[in-house]
């Protein structure tokens, strides 16, 4: 019975203990970002990896929900005389929701995934301590630069996903079941607000390019140097990620659509 | 240093970023706030503004000339005071009637100005006397049922 008791506190620091060090990790990244943006190319090159090289499954996922979209939609919709508010339904759902959110999940297994994997073996073949010897730190030269590209890339490639995902349902709706596509738009715009809805969006995915890329090189610098615990921080980071996205959006959500 | 493709890569997919940005801007949403220019505030008391929120439409002759800004509860009148804002651009008599009206059978409510005759424009800040309430569903058929029940009394008589 003592040893539940034992092993639920010891949690429980541990888990404080972990806290406390991410922030003061976030701190010391923001601290030495400066070389970040003054060696430009060093975040040029994450940019690369962690935004180019997820073009391809982002816009391919954003169109093929865009499509689900359209065509769920129109099956609910046509039944109350509707239609016409297809371009509605898709546009809010993807530019509040959707887009952010499935863009940030993804972005946490195609990316932050392979930032903690990148991280975690150089930790593993001991590059980050000769760097230390060599009077090189390693926030500076490895961590901030893949925080950055990871923050940077994250809003443009949800407004990507959104933008895919409106064509999706625009090619559902107007070019295969045959919405008007005067009033697929205009209902569209009539809607969709820059300020409230597009923004906020922007700022959602922005808050998860944040949580996903933290997480991500934290789970990298933290792991044990072992090819085991190379692969445990890889899962964490993308089963962390994915729950901090959610729980993040239902926050920022409640906070920012207060149903008006 | 010198340009590398990785460079060019990595503009493409700002250049791309910001395009879809862009297009989620002008052609998904459309930027609301800058078709109302120099906006001036007014305000009406309903009796019962129904559903009527913040950010609603207000639109005279099916045009929107502004929109509801703040809906708050007057304790002196025992009224909703809806504050507003209107177009510059667009002056209204001060004998001008404020309804709440319905786009369609169960659209989104709005507020509608229908003008009035008078020369004197309202100014910035002028309160609207003239105003009709929201249709409130249960009242209009608790008043057909009683038309009809009135209809129905004589029958009996005979």
């Amino acid at each position: 019975m003592g040893g539940v008791f034992r092993k639920l506190g010891s949690m429980a620091i541990d888990g404080v203990w972990q806290l406390g060090f991410i922030a003061r990790f976030f701190w010391l990244i923001l601290r030495y970002s400066g070389q970040s943006f003054t060696r430009l190319h060093l975040t040029l090159r994450e940019l690369y990896f962690s935004g180019v090289m997820s073009l391809l499954i982002i816009l391919v996922s954003g169109l093929f929900v865009g499509l689900v979209l359209g065509l769920q939609g129109y099956e609910t919709l046509q039944r109350y005389g509707a239609s016409e508010s297809l371009g509605t339904l898709v546009a809010l759902s993807l530019v509040r929701e959707l887009g952010p959110v499935v863009a940030g999940l993804l972005f946490a297994s195609r990316a932050g995934s392979a930032v903690t994997a990148e991280i975690g073996l150089m930790k593993v073949t001991e590059q980050l301590k000769a760097m230390d010897m060599m009077a090189v730190s390693p926030i500076a030269r490895v961590v901030a630069p893949r925080f950055w590209g990871g923050v940077l890339s994250m809003p443009l490639l949800a407004a990507l996903f959104s933008a895919m995902g409106v064509f999706g349902g625009w090619l559902i709706g107007v070019v295969f079941i045959g919405v008007d596509n005067g009033a697929f738009w205009s209902q569209m715009q009539a809607a969709v607000d820059f300020r409230y809805d597009v923004l906020n969006g922007v700022i959602k995915s922005t808050v998860f390019g944040v949580a996903v890329a933290l997480i991500a090189v934290f789970e990298g610098y933290d792991c044990v140097p072992t090819a085991e615990g190379v692969s445990r921080a890889i899962t964490r980071t993308v089963v962390s990620s994915a729950l901090a996205i959610l729980a993040i959006d239902f926050v920022m959500t409640s906070f920012m659509f207060r149903g008006l | 240093m010198s340009r590398t493709t990785l460079d060019l890569w990595v503009g493409v997919f700002v250049a791309m970023g910001i395009a879809a940005l862009l297009f989620l801007a002008l052609k998904v949403g459309s930027i609301s706030g800058s078709d109302i220019q120099s906006p001036y505030t007014l305000s009406a008391r309903f009796d019962n503004i129904g559903g009527l929120k913040a950010r609603a439409p207000v639109k005279s002759a099916g045009v929107l000339v502004g929109r509801v800004s703040e809906i708050r509860y007057d304790n002196e009148h025992f009224q909703a005071e809806v504050v507003f804002t209107v177009d510059g651009r667009y002056k209204f008599p001060t004998d001008t009637f404020a309804n709440i009206l319905t786009s369609g059978l169960l659209g989104e409510q709005y507020l509608g100005l229908d003008p009035g005759g008078e020369e004197k424009t309202l100014a910035p800040g002028d309160v609207i006397k003239k105003t009709q309430s929201a249709v409130v569903l249960e009242k209009l058929i608790s008043q057909f049922m009683f038309n009809k029940a009135a209809d129905g009394e004589p029958a009996p008589a005979k």
